[in-house]
């Protein structure tokens, strides 16, 4: 290192080569795992609904990038990424989507309650802030069990509006517990916009009322990101108590596989879709050296490769017996 | 509407179309009614039911909530019970979990509290049940857990005509109503009667005479418990099926005479077989003189003690399909029960 200051960008010159590249494979990973899925719906191979996060990718793997398999994440209805970024593995992932025994919930879950215990997510979830108090509960867990591990809590811009989320961060910041809660603002709830739901401005402007640091940022830069959730977890590890973090982003599909996006423009879906968050990664990366281009083409076709793989695991799979269908109501004595 | 139409007031709608109908007509005859729920505006709500009201009322008439169940029914009773008549719609009924202080606490005891001085006119809409492999938080069928609060009134039509006319109902209802509206019914047809009509809350309805057993069903049961009908006709088993309609309050009266008439009962409804609909209807029968009717065993076919699956063989599995209410009644007609 020289005398002159370091003026990269916060994740280049924080994080190792192999971090970063990492970091992109999974950003791939999971674009080409929910188009996998988008697919696997569209010739009837997986039922029901799912919500997809493409044009999310920086905010779930940047948020994830300093966290252990010990450190904990309560996830979201659009979940996938967040799944991935924590470290799952889409086989088992597809599996769950297509109903499949191997996969993360035994076939029982699908894609809104996808989740992976063992990498530390505690799961997606069906209901609209039905993670904020959870959450609050697993940094709960760590401080009195007298672990460093934090819990990251993502919810969406439509949460901030449920009486859940308020009375999790007010328990949160009154006991001072190594939670970071999330937002990922995609400027809808469904159909609805910020503006027509909430009265602030800025999600992360609810952290005055409750006496925790809140942060908005451009969550479709990873660096961004990752330096914002980076302060935020050690101020957690530290004991000093919660904080908010709002990624500013937006989400290229539909809310779910019903919606007609009558409620938003053409113009504004293509804007957003000018402004990738994995191509503008791919090419910070080659930009400070980390990658050439054709290093990043190997990395973007091991996720393609892996998804296909997932595929074909998922297919192949046994399907739950039906007369286990009582299965894991309760403990097994 | 067409030269049919003018004839004979009958049309064929969907089971939405027909509940939208009924808000329709509603806000045009009541300025004092109003929607709110969850993306029921340009959305037209999750399963299509506003679509398009809120271009013919406008947003102050159909008025989008944020995402706040607890707030926005706590809204929607105070409304109430100051003059307004709000529709809401959960968007699934699952989520009124979130809600249950407004709707237990409050809606059904204000008046009661307030010793008959205060009114709570809200009609609560809830989208409910299994079939389209949401899983467990997104498909249940709460109604019996409303059933047990006094002051609620809890009804399930299972006809787009009985959807409009029930909903009318509800409106006229002085009290809080909930109506369940079955998912898989909303794209169903059938025919509906132009114009006003009030569809009575508390009456069943006999979907089909017989003489060997008595079916009670609501919902997609009853249309589940038609079929089995049916297929047992063609081996002469003349079975009743009886359209419970209303759960609170609940028409004994044209049940226990079924069961007087057949000495045979059996309950087939969605919601999780124990402490549900089936238990009350039970009850009522084994309390009454249809008792001694009675020559075999009553019959719950309900829902499986689980959550609703998500894996498409596991959730059919779940709850009653024509198969097992068609197999459950001939064991129960060859006195195997
Ligand atoms: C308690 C509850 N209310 C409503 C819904 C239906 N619903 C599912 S996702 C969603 C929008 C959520 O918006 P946001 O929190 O911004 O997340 P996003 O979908 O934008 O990722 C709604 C209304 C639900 N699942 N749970
Ligand atoms: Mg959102």
């Amino acid at each position: 290192m020289t005398d002159t200051p370091d003026n990269r960008p916060f994740a280049i010159r924080t994080y190792a080569p192999d971090q970063l590249r990492e970091a992109l494979k999974r950003m791939y990973l999971i674009r080409r795992f929910e188009e996998g899925a988008e697919d696997s719906y569209m010739r009837g191979l997986i039922h029901g609904t799912m919500h997809l996060s493409i044009g999310q990718e920086a905010s779930a793997m940047a948020t994830c990038m300093e966290l252990t398999d010990a450190d904990k994440i309560t996830s979201t209805h659009r979940g996938h990424g967040h799944c991935i970024a924590k470290g799952a593995e889409v086989g088992r992932m597809f599996a769950e989507f297509f109903g499949k025994e191997t996969g993360y919930c035994h076939g029982r879950g699908g894609s809104m309650h996808i989740a992976d215990v063992k990498t530390g997510n505690l799961g997606a979830n069906g209901i609209v802030g039905g993670g904020l108090p959870i959450a609050v509960g697993a940094a709960l867990s760590a401080k009195r069990l007298g672990k460093s591990d934090v819990t990251v809590c993502f919810f969406g811009d439509g949460a901030n509006n449920e009486g859940a989320f308020h009375e999790a961060l007010n328990m949160a910041a009154i006991w001072k517990l190594p939670v970071i809660f999330v937002c990922e603002n995609n400027k809808y709830g469904m159909s609805t916009s910020t503006e027509r739901s909430t009265a602030v401005k800025h999600i992360a402007e609810r952290a005055v009322a409750y006496a925790m640091p809140g942060i908005t940022v451009d969550g479709n830069d990873f660096s961004a990101v990752a330096e914002a959730v980076h302060h935020a977890i050690a101020r957690a590890r530290a004991g000093e108590g919660p904080s908010l973090v709002e990624n500013l982003t937006y989400r290229w599909r539909g809310h779910s596989k019903s919606d007609r996006n009558r409620y938003r423009t053409k113009e504004e879906i293509e804007d957003w879709m000018a402004r990738d968050p994995i191509a503008r990664f791919r090419a910070e990366l080659i930009a400070h050296g980390i990658l050439d281009e054709s290093g990043a083409d190997a990395i973007a076709q091991a996720a393609i490769d892996d998804v296909q793989q997932g595929i074909e695991f998922a297919k192949s799979s046994p399907a739950p017996a039906v007369t286990e269908l009582t299965r894991y109501v309760h403990a097994e004595a | 509407m067409n030269a049919m139409t003018q004839e004979t007031g009958l049309r064929t709608l969907s089971y939405s179309e027909a509940i939208r109908e009924a808000m329709a007509l509603a806000m045009d005859r009541d300025p004092t009614v109003i929607l709110m729920g969850e993306d029921i505006g340009v959305y037209g709500g999750a399963f299509q039911v506003t679509l398009d009201l809120i271009d013919r009322y406008g947003p102050d008439r159909v008025m989008d909530t944020p995402i706040s169940e607890l707030g926005g029914a706590g809204v929607a009773v105070g409304a109430a019970l100051t003059g307004l008549k709000p529709i809401f719609e959960f968007q699934f009924s699952d989520f009124a979990t979130l809600a249950m202080e407004q709707i237990v606490n409050q809606a059904a005891k204000l008046r009661y509290m307030l010793g008959g001085e205060a009114s709570v006119p809200v009609v609560f809409r809830m989208p409910a049940g299994s079939g389209t492999g949401a899983a467990a938080q997104h498909s249940q069928s709460l109604e019996a857990w409303f059933g047990h609060v006094p002051g609620l009134k809890v009804i399930q039509p299972s006809t787009p005509e009985d959807a409009k006319g029930m909903l009318l109902a509800a409106l006229d209802d002085p009290d809080p109503v909930m109506i369940f509206e079955h998912k898989l019914l909303y794209k169903m047809k059938g025919p509906v009667p132009a114009g006003h009509y009030l569809t009575p809350i508390g009456k069943a309805a006999i979907r089909r005479e017989g003489r060997d057993l008595t079916i009670v069903a609501g919902a997609i049961m009853v249309h589940r418990a038609l079929e089995a009908a049916e297929r047992m006709a063609q081996d002469g088993i003349d079975a009743e099926v009886i359209d419970l309609r209303s759960i609170r309050p609940i028409d004994h009266a044209t049940i226990l005479a079924s069961v007087r008439k057949t000495g045979k009962l059996m309950i087939v409804y969605e919601g999780v077989k124990s402490f549900g609909v089936g238990a009350e209807i039970s009850a009522a029968v084994a309390e009454s003189d249809a008792f001694d009717y009675l020559d075999a065993p009553i019959l719950r076919l309900g829902g499986a003690e689980a959550p609703i699956p998500y894996n498409p063989d596991l959730e059919r599995a779940a709850v009653p399909q024509v198969d097992t209410i068609e197999a459950a009644a001939r064991r129960m007609i060859r006195r195997e029960v």
